[in-house]
């Protein structure tokens, strides 16, 4: 399944690009992420704990990064494993645009597939679960470098030691739930960054994991 | 109606219902044995892979794990392979394919919930358990799923054993004559028809329980199968378990099977197979997720069909391609279904000079397909039904009309087809103008007319359908590539207290056939039906058996009863002659009661048999007791057919369709208990409606993944779907059996998506494939 979207961070791009490199962060952010560990300077892995419907399981992950061009966007493939509860495996393109009153428009375009049971079984349940752990992602995520934002003010702003940061992005890989579903984008497409991350966007750049999970789950659904 | 009470004809209420509905009926995942061990499959997540490795060293040390077996290991045991039992040649005359189908995946999987590793552990949880720590290493390769796209150039290929994907490319009928005809021909009308691909959903899951005994070397294994002989053949024969004498299979209650426990599978044969492996009794039982992915599927045609009218509507022939989609693998008798159990009746009830039809079968990376209650005969009658409505409609004539000027006439039987049938009694026009009666056909457009003014849209649509049941004639079925015979056999055996124990080869796995047995021992034999006891499903108490599906336990495993009881009769008319002094000629026999002719001297069957098993006065040229085998092999196939009407009402701002009447009327011959055969339709047309508006398989295209696994995506027809059905009977016995029966158990599911399809197309005036779910009909209305 296929999946655009974007959401307005109110942080300057580079404290959000750092943000995205940050394994910290990102498990502070990832609903039900309980570890992500940077294996290379564009590999991790993560661990997901995630729910669809009947389908809980916890989602062992890895990501790597490619296409790094700090602060602009990068791409992030990866493949979760949940066990009995099935596969989710996919990727995302990411890019961080500059927005007006200091804020950040970060775009996602992301691709993911979910296998074994969480499609068979997850699949009605996909649009929902991926519109609120995307939800639950982005309100966090957004939170998390506001604060930071505004904490660390100036200095530091530009420089940012982005590579080494930017390897860390990938944690949670969990691509698990997404199932295919052609028709869901259809109405969601809201321009309004407001109501952009209502949507079942569940990929983001930084949770790819989550966001994985969450698409396969989208996909699936018809 | 009988003579006697609770005989032939009569709605006794079934006895088996009392264990059932109180909770004491015996299913499989009742049965425990001593030192039971636990079993559980490690299934594929993917469509299609390779399997690279198998690691098992941290599952093997799981806790409570007793074994585990991947697929080298039944090899290495010359466990073999499942087999297909029904050969279909290609046009070239070259055998279908069937490649390898392994019990547990020999180095590669075909599709999602395929074997790749069977658990062995002290419970069902710590097998799951060790399952989640089997490192599986796959290569995931391409995969597909439509049956339309697999024999496409460049689709992935499922087996290196079928080019292309073809399992075979088959015709039947006479191309040449059915070209002249379109040639010649007033009219043509074309369709494209998807059958939807159908979970059978039977209530009870598949299970096994096999058990190895160390002293006598038998295997019993304990299955949900309709057809336990079956099983134990092709288990001993064909996948070397064992020699059929150490093998003894019993099927208990078996709550519903439609088709789908006909099979052989790999998990049964598994179970059974690793039962002496690790030397306890092993048990397997599938939860609902397996059901839906290992269950084999029903139905999944693609088909193109076109007819040729003269200027009156005549038929003048009828073009059939089809594509029919096999799975991953050929199941137990897959390939018959989209050939003899459904191009034989693309005749319908009609006059057809002619008829060629064309089924390309091809593997995907799908469950198995193989016969679901009906098997390639609702396939058929929903070709021909859909067209012939469709026709009608081209033709500006009412779909009804059109079916009375094509039916055959009622004194043209034996009627041959040009598809290699021969229908051997039918009444068609009495069915028709029975369903239209019932459902005040000629009052339709006036309710159509108050419909509208409430906005909404109605629609009435026919199914005229016949069906080939009885299955079968063994040198018939044999003939056209069956690997078995389909005869049935029955042992009628009086204990000497009178009562009757009557073994059959049928499988009751909802039929009711404790209850039709003992009425046609109870009319046959005057036995009181309570004194009557049937028993099936069991290898060692059973003779032999052929089993039940396609229609086939009265007509033939009833036939096989009633022969056993006629010799029971013979047998005792020398008895009586030898009790009463008297020649065995003079003697007369009526439900039971032996008399001798012009006297008042009478015995009863109870007397007989005691005398019979205290022969303490007897004939000395005859041996004690009384009991009698029988085996019985039909003449023909049996072909009930029927009108079934449907009248449904649309609601074009939501697209819910209401199914607002139904109309069935059915010619099953004689009818042994009104009561369970209105059960049967009812089931039956519940099946029906449940294919044409709500059930469907789905598979991702792209990855082949399962998106139907669970009730919550795959939706089942329930109680408030349907209409209160009207069902009434015609009987225009049959000839071929001696019981004058034809069979019920499928007509329902067979004619029931054509005749509502026909209602929902007629009331939005345009075509719509199978299911007619909420969606699809307001989008039609909407572009209406």
């Amino acid at each position: 399944m296929e999946m655009q979207g974007e959401e307005l961070i109110n942080a300057p791009r580079e404290k959000v690009w750092e943000a995205l490199n940050d394994p910290e962060i990102l498990k502070q952010a990832i609903p039900g992420c309980e570890e992500v560990i940077k294996d290379g300077d564009t590999a991790f892995s993560a661990k997901v704990k995630v729910k669809v419907g009947p389908v809980k399981a916890t989602f062992n992950g890895a990501v790597t990064l490619s296409n790094i061009d700090a602060p602009n966007g990068y791409t992030i493939t990866g493949e979760g494993k949940g066990g009995a509860a099935g596969f989710g495996k996919g990727g995302a393109d990411v890019s961080l645009e500059e927005a007006p009153n200091g804020a950040t428009l970060l775009k996602y375009d992301v691709n993911a597939s979910v296998g074994g049971k969480m499609a068979q079984i997850g699949s009605r349940l996909i649009d929902s679960t991926a519109k609120k752990l995307a939800g639950e992602f982005f309100a966090k995520f957004n939170e998390l470098v506001s604060d930071s934002a505004a904490a660390e003010a100036p200095a530091e702003a530009a420089e940012t030691a982005t590579e080494t940061v930017a390897a860390e992005t990938a944690a949670p890989t969990e691509p698990a739930l997404a199932a295919p579903a052609a028709e869901e984008p259809k109405a969601e497409e809201a321009p309004a960054p407001s109501a952009s991350w209502m949507r079942p966007t569940v990929l983001i750049p930084v949770a790819l994991a989550a966001a994985a999970i969450l698409y396969m789950l989208t996909k699936g659904g018809n | 109606m009988s003579a006697v009470e609770n005989g032939i004809g009569a709605s006794v209420t079934r006895k088996e219902d009392q264990r059932f509905i109180t909770g004491n009926g015996n299913y499989l995942d009742d049965i425990n044995k001593a030192g039971q061990a636990y079993g559980h499959f490690l299934r594929s997540p993917y469509a299609h892979a390779k399997i690279k490795n198998i690691d098992l060293t941290a599952a093997r040390a799981a806790p409570g794990v007793i074994d585990i077996f991947v697929g080298a290991d039944m090899a290495a045991d010359e466990v073999g392979g499942l087999i297909c039992g029904w050969g279909i040649s290609s046009k070239d005359g070259s055998p279908h394919v069937a490649p390898p189908h392994p019990c547990l995946a020999m180095g590669s999987v075909k599709h999602v919930g395929d074997q790749v590793a069977f658990v062995v552990a002290e419970s069902v949880q710590e097998a799951k358990d060790a399952a989640e720590l089997i490192e599986v290493d796959y290569e995931e390769l391409p995969s597909v799923t439509d049956v339309r796209k697999a024999g496409v150039a460049g689709a992935a290929q499922v087996h290196d054993e079928a080019p292309g994907n073809q399992c075979y490319d088959w015709e039947i009928g006479d191309k040449e004559a059915v070209d002249a005809a379109f040639a010649n021909a007033h009219h043509v009308t074309k369709m494209d028809l998807i059958n939807n691909r159908l979970a059978p959903n039977p209530m009870e899951p598949r299970a096994a329980l096999g058990e190895y005994d160390r002293g006598t070397g038998e295997y019993t294994l304990y299955t949900t199968s309709q057809n336990p002989h079956v099983a134990r053949l092709i288990l001993s024969a064909f996948v070397n378990i064992a020699p059929e004498h150490k093998l003894r299979v019993i099927a208990p209650d078996v709550g519903g099977g439609f088709g789908s426990k006909i099979f052989v599978y790999a998990e049964e044969t598994t179970t059974i197979w690793a039962s002496k492996k690790v030397g306890r009794p092993i048990k397997w039982t599938a939860d609902r997720s397996e059901a839906f992915m290992t269950d084999a599927h029903g139905r999944d045609h693609a088909t193109h069909a076109e007819m040729a009218f003269d200027a009156d509507g005549h038929i003048l022939g009828f073009r059939v391609a089809t594509k029919a989609n096999m799975g991953a693998y050929l199941s137990t008798f897959a390939s018959a279904v989209p050939t003899y159990l459904y191009a034989t009746l693309l005749n319908g009830q009609y006059k057809m000079p002619c008829i060629y039809a064309e089924v390309q079968a091809l593997f995907t990376n799908t469950t198995p397909v193989d016969a679901y209650r009906g098997a390639g005969r609702p396939e058929a009658t929903y070709v021909v039904e859909r067209m012939m409505e469709r026709a009608a409609r081209d033709m500006n004539m009412d779909p009804t009309d059109l079916r009375m000027k094509n039916f055959i006439a009622p004194d043209a039987y034996p009627y041959e087809t040009p598809v290699i049938m021969t229908y051997d009694s039918g009444d068609y026009p009495q069915t028709l103008n029975l369903a239209k009666n019932m459902i005040s056909y000629d009052g339709f457009q006036a309710r159509k007319a108050e419909s509208a003014s409430r906005g909404k849209l109605r629609g009435i649509g026919s199914a005229a359908y016949i069906e080939a049941c009885g299955i079968a004639p063994s040198a018939a079925v044999g003939s056209l590539g069956a690997g078995v015979g389909l005869w049935e056999s029955a042992e009628v055996r009086f204990n000497p207290t009178g009562s009757v124990t009557v073994f059959t080869g049928s499988h009751s796995h909802g039929q009711g056939h404790e209850t039709t047995f003992a009425q046609l021992i109870a009319d046959k034999l005057g036995v009181p039906f309570d004194n009557v006891e049937v028993v099936h499903g069991d290898t060692t108490k059973v003779p032999f058996g052929m089993g039940t599906y396609g229609s086939r336990s009265l007509a033939v495993g009833g036939s096989a009863i009633v022969k056993a009881a006629d010799k029971i009769v013979e047998k005792a008319k020398k008895i009586a002659a030898h009790l009463m002094e008297a020649s065995a000629d003079d003697i007369e026999h009526a439900h039971g009661v032996f008399s001798v002719a012009g006297t008042d001297k009478q015995l009863t069957i109870g007397e007989i048999a005691f005398a019979a098993y205290v022969p303490h006065n007897y004939p000395e040229d005859l041996e004690p007791g009384l009991a009698e085998n029988a085996f019985y092999d039909p003449l023909n196939f049996t072909f009930p057919a029927g009108t079934h009407i449907a009248e449904v009402e649309i609601d074009p701002a939501t697209g819910v369709v209401e199914v607002v009447d139904w109309a069935a009327a059915d010619d099953f011959g004689n009818v042994i208990n009104p009561m369970i055969v209105e059960g049967q339709v009812h089931g039956g047309v519940a099946q029906g409606i449940g294919q044409a508006l709500l059930e469907g398989v789905v598979y991702d295209d792209d990855s082949g993944q399962l998106l139907t696994g669970s009730y919550m995506d795959y939706c089942m027809p329930r109680a408030d779907d349907l209409p209160n059905f009207k069902v009434e009977a015609t009987n225009t016995p049959c000839p071929s059996n001696p019981l004058g029966v034809k069979g019920c158990g499928e007509a329902g599911a067979i004619a029931a998506p054509a005749a509502l399809m026909n209602a929902i197309t007629d009331a939005l005036g345009k075509e719509i494939d199978m299911p007619a779910t909420p969606e699809k009909v307001w989008r039609a209305a909407q572009s209406a």
